[in-house]
């Protein structure tokens, strides 16, 4: 399944669509950044409620496929336009992280 | 044979332009060809390196040794050193301030972490001088 495709059926609301043709391999929900640094794997759907520029960074580094911020999070300032320029897909949803997990696997 | 090196400086000013480094180096040993095993494994800790010495030690440098069979991860800082390295090697143990853990931070993993991730990690450290953490990664 594509991000665009996950997208569409989790009604995310897009921050930054850098790839949306991306496959989407597995998923990982946490907001400890070492903790999933060392777990995501590549192709991922993350679920975090952490909203600042380092998540770019873990998304980078651990491959992720996509970025969903849970429970109404908003980016902070600065984070929409730090995705785009690391071609990180970044959307967000109203959902809390246990349904949005739920989700995904069904839907994986 | 000569090794490939890459240095890059570690701002401590900037927390949120942390990882930066680690980026880039995962960058060049894409463009080297390396497999995303040893990619990953790289980043991880040089990643955890990095944010310790925003959060720890005002900063440092990190050179990147990169040779056909291995990668030598050598990060240093001048910050307040490690008083206890059996206690900071636990998973969990952090000095981290509330503030660095809103962040998602000091979870007690970067050195445990650095120390999975890698075949081998180095750690000389004094108190009041600083730290120098040396990793070497396996391709």
């Amino acid at each position: 399944m594509t991000v665009q495709e996950l997208a569409q059926q989790l009604s995310l609301e897009p921050i930054c669509q850098a790839e949306p043709d991306r496959e989407v391999t597995g998923g990982y929900a946490g907001d400890l950044l070492s903790w999933v640094m060392g777990r995501a794997q590549s192709g991922d759907a993350w679920i975090t409620i952490m909203s600042n520029n380092n998540v770019i960074a873990v998304a980078t580094l651990t491959d992720a496929a996509l970025v969903i911020l849970a429970e109404n999070v908003l980016p902070d300032p600065g984070v929409a336009q730090l995705a785009e320029r690391k071609g990180i897909n970044l959307y967000r949803s109203s959902e809390p992280v246990f349904s949005l997990c739920a989700k995904v696997a069904a839907l994986l | 044979m000569a090794a490939l090196n890459f240095h890059f400086d570690i701002d401590g000013e900037d927390f949120s332009s942390a990882g930066e480094a680690s980026v880039e180096m995962k960058k060049k040993l894409r463009q080297l060809g390396f497999p995303s095993d040893v990619i990953r494994r790289c980043s991880i800790a040089m990643y955890e390196g990095e944010i310790n010495m925003v959060i720890h030690a005002n900063g440092g440098s990190a050179d990147v040794a990169v040779y056909p069979d291995k990668i030598v991860i050598v990060l240093e800082d001048h910050g307040p050193g490690i008083p206890d390295v059996e206690l900071a090697m636990q998973e969990g143990y952090s000095t981290s301030t509330e503030q660095i853990r809103n962040m998602g931070f000091g979870a007690g993993m970067g050195l445990p972490n650095m120390k999975r991730y890698t075949e081998s990690l180095e750690i000389e450290t004094q108190v009041g001088v600083g730290t120098k953490l040396t990793m070497v990664v396996a391709v």
